[in-house]
């Protein structure tokens, strides 16, 4: 179709907006000062990436190659990184913090979904009961674990939750101080504290669906679970995916639990994470070099989730 | 204004104000070298926070009284914390170069210190001139203080572990107050009885996390005649009939006789916790323990009493031992130096005067009395002053601590890299405090690599 332009209008395709970039060959420095305010603008969240995330990240990699001993810094090449490879406790905090992960992505993931369809399909009391499921996470993290540290996982018969166990003339619990239990124990703590926030994020994907889909797949005769499985994962899977990679990141970087509920380590190392190991090499054990290849090693892991994780999300795009 | 401009001079304002709050970050605000007006400025840390009300008043006060005997020198006081060091926040200010001129450790920290670069050597500046107590004070605590024959920090405090116990409970068990076990079996024997009150009272309690398990364990090992590390220090010593010594007394009070309580994965403050609210019947500790019962627990001095660490069949073989001392930051003045000495020796190292003014303690709800800090060599003009003022204002029953005192057990210092190895020890005590099946040969050949490791790869 041929386009007519009229005299004096812009061409399609040409800017109209007045802070759009002006069709003028430009050097840098026209450009710059074309995009004052914006460059402006930036600035302020680039010094901030650059003073408190990329400046820290680069001097951490630094730093882990290197050794600091009577105030004197040399390169050391790998050496902290074998010497970390060689703490006995590298492997247990990584199978924890593995372990962690596997057991959030099946409590903490699936739950905060069942709970926002569940709210969804809710007709009556939505507001407060959405407002319920929040408020946990509106409590100081450390003051929610020492809650379930004192009182729901108090390990004697009067611990909420061994109460609660004994009352249905069920086995009572150690809770933290058994090895076995220390790694659900933490979940559930971590899943409760944290589940407000996903349900929410949940909740406005599942509101974003069409009611149509639904009505279609119920005139087709399908179930509860059919239209979970068919229309509602399907409809939420961009969600579904940022927010497992959300809990993957998140749930690697587990700290403030174990330090907290465990006292660190808990009991025969069973708490131990890799963020814990960091801080144990930081701050106990004088090897802030070796803390710096600890965390760059996590990173480095950190990294590949997300790779795979873009990877995944370009595809379904 | 137009739309535009008004956003061209906000993003401008804005960036101004980055800039200057980053320039503002950047800036040592604090430069107390400044010598100007012929005034010495000295900055120092481990001022009692508010909490500690009286405390604070003492510090405060000696700070005018010293300022006003000396009008050459500024103090300038920083508090960082009620527990002055506590391990992350003193690496932080290490690596950070933030520590104050004058700043306190413990004595295990001085090879943090060195290698933090933060430290300078004060060798030639401590001597009887600068501190006029400088020759009573304990030779072996110097020592701890020095590497390669350069002395860096000045000791003021030190102490060793006994057995502290409750006497009320004692009491109420039936158990002689006056007579506090001195055995291990004797302590197995009085916290079940203590532990048959009910009311979750724990007979025994023990440390099993945070590191803290670790550092008792080697007291325990201690007291047993047993060794954490070889004499060359390459080896870990304590996969042997004492190691698992220690860790069977644990597991027979512990799962034996259900006399440890039914809380485990203890640390400092959870014990004593516990301890204040009358919890607990008997815990190995140093006297100042019992300061912190009642300063920051709420306990009650009265209640308290100490023994020395019982041994396995008689007396303990050995007892761990520790301190702390004030190091001088790299790059001071000579005339800053002897400042932060001066100040040291006026309020740690004098009798009459500072941790020591009696007197001024003697009203307050902190204790006079107990057997610490032992600072001065045996036998010294300091000690003989010191004791003399101890005991005409004692404000609690030395009698209580009389036992301690008159039994002194040998005292050993913490093995090298101490906090690496109380980490892999804490797994040992936490295993036998909280599984019923700990398979205790198991416990110790795991931990026993685990520090082998360590060591190995630290060389």
């Amino acid at each position: 179709m041929a386009i007519t332009t009229a005299p004096g209008t812009t061409r399609p395709g040409r800017p109209t907006s007045p802070y759009a970039p002006r069709p003028r060959r430009a050097g840098l420095g026209r450009k710059l000062r074309d995009n004052l305010t914006g460059h402006a603008f930036l600035i302020g969240a680039v010094l901030c990436f650059a003073v408190f995330s990329w400046y820290p990240m680069i001097r951490g990699i630094v730093m882990s190659f290197q050794r600091t001993r009577r105030g004197v810094t040399t390169w050391v090449g790998w050496d902290n990184y074998l010497r970390i490879l060689d703490d006995p406790s590298f492997w247990t905090a990584w199978k924890n913090t593995f372990y962690f992960t596997a057991l959030a992505l099946v409590l903490g993931y699936a739950v905060p979904f069942l709970v926002a369809i569940l709210l969804n399909e809710l007709r009556h009391a939505k507001g407060y009961l959405r407002i319920l499921v929040y408020l946990p996470v509106m409590l100081p993290p450390a003051s929610a674990l020492f809650l379930f540290k004192f009182y729901a996982y108090d390990p004697s018969e009067a611990g909420l939750f061994n109460a609660i166990l004994k009352a249905l003339h069920l086995p009572t619990s150690q809770w933290m101080q058994s090895p076995e239990m220390t790694m659900p124990a933490m979940v559930i703590a971590s899943t409760w504290m944290n589940m407000g926030s996903a349900v929410l994020i949940y909740l406005a994907a599942l509101q974003n669906i069409p009611g149509e889909l639904y009505e279609a797949a119920e005139l087709d005769g399908a179930g509860i679970w059919r239209r979970i499985w068919n229309v509602t994962i399907p409809q939420t899977r961009l969600i579904l995916a940022l927010l497992a990679m959300m809990q993957i990141v998140a749930t690697m970087q587990l700290f403030i639990e174990p330090l907290i509920l465990a006292n660190g380590a808990g009991a025969e190392d069973s708490a131990t994470s890799v963020a814990y190991l960091i801080y144990q090499h930081g701050f106990f054990q004088n090897d802030l070099n070796g803390a710096a290849a600890l965390g760059v090693i996590m990173l480095v892991v950190l990294a590949g989730f997300s790779a795979v994780y873009l990877r995944l999300t370009a595809k379904q795009d | 204004m137009s739309v535009p401009q008004y956003r061209k001079v906000a993003a401008l304002a804005l960036v101004a104000g980055l800039g200057i709050s980053l320039t503002a970050c950047s800036t040592k605000s604090d430069n107390a070298s400044d010598e100007a007006g012929g005034k010495v400025t000295i900055t120092v840390d481990c001022q009692p926070v508010g909490a500690q009300k009286e405390l604070l008043q003492n510090w405060n006060a000696d700070v005018v009284e010293f300022q006003r005997q000396n009008p050459d020198i500024i103090i300038k006081s920083v508090s960082v914390g009620e527990q002055c060091n506590n391990p992350p926040d003193f690496t932080a200010r290490l690596a950070g170069g933030t520590v104050t001129d004058v700043f306190y450790g413990y004595m295990t920290d001085l090879q943090q210190v060195l290698d933090s670069g933060q430290a300078m050597e004060i060798t030639e500046h401590a001597n009887k001139d600068s501190v006029s107590t400088w020759d009573s004070v304990d030779p072996a605590l110097k020592e701890v203080f020095t590497d390669g024959g350069k002395l860096y920090a000045v000791p003021v405090k030190n102490y060793s572990m006994g057995l502290v116990y409750n006497k009320v409970l004692f009491q109420r068990a039936g158990l002689d107050v006056n007579n506090p076990p001195k055995t291990w079996p004797e302590v197995r024997a009085a916290a079940k009885k203590i532990a048959a009150l009910g009311d979750g009272i724990a007979g025994y309690a023990e440390y099993s996390a945070g590191n803290t398990g670790g550092w008792h364990f080697t007291s325990l090992l201690y007291s047993q005649g047993g060794q954490v590390l070889s004499e060359d220090g390459k080896k870990a010593d304590f996969n042997n009939p004492m190691g698992k010594q220690v860790l069977q007394n644990l597991k027979d009070m512990r799962y034996g006789d259900n006399s440890m309580g039914s809380r485990q994965l203890l640390q400092w403050g959870d014990l004593l916790t516990n301890a204040a609210a009358g919890k607990v019947g008997m815990f190995i500790g140093a006297p100042d323990t019992t300061q912190a019962i009642v300063s920051q627990f709420q306990g009650k001095f009265q209640d308290w009493a100490m023994g020395p660490l019982p041994g396995q069949d008689g007396a303990a073989k050995g007892t761990l031992g520790g301190g702390e001392g004030y190091f001088f930051k790299k790059g001071l003045t000579p005339e800053q130096v002897k400042a932060g000495l001066k100040w040291i020796a006026y309020q740690k190292l004098t009798p009459g005067k500072g941790q020591f003014d009696y007197v001024r303690a003697k009203p307050q709800n902190y204790p006079v009395g107990l057997p610490q800090p032992l600072l001065f060599a045996n036998g010294s003009e300091a000690q003989k002053q010191e004791f003399e003022l101890r005991k005409a204002n004692a404000n609690l029953d030395t009698a209580n601590f009389a036992l301690f005192e008159a039994n002194p057990v040998p005292i050993k210092g913490e093995p090298r890299n101490a906090q690496a190895i109380y980490a892999v020890l804490d797994a040992a005590m936490s295993g036998v405090l909280t599984n019923p099946n700990a398979n205790l040969d198991a416990l110790l050949k795991t931990a026993e690599e685990k520090v082998n490791q360590l060591l190995a790869a630290e060389s």
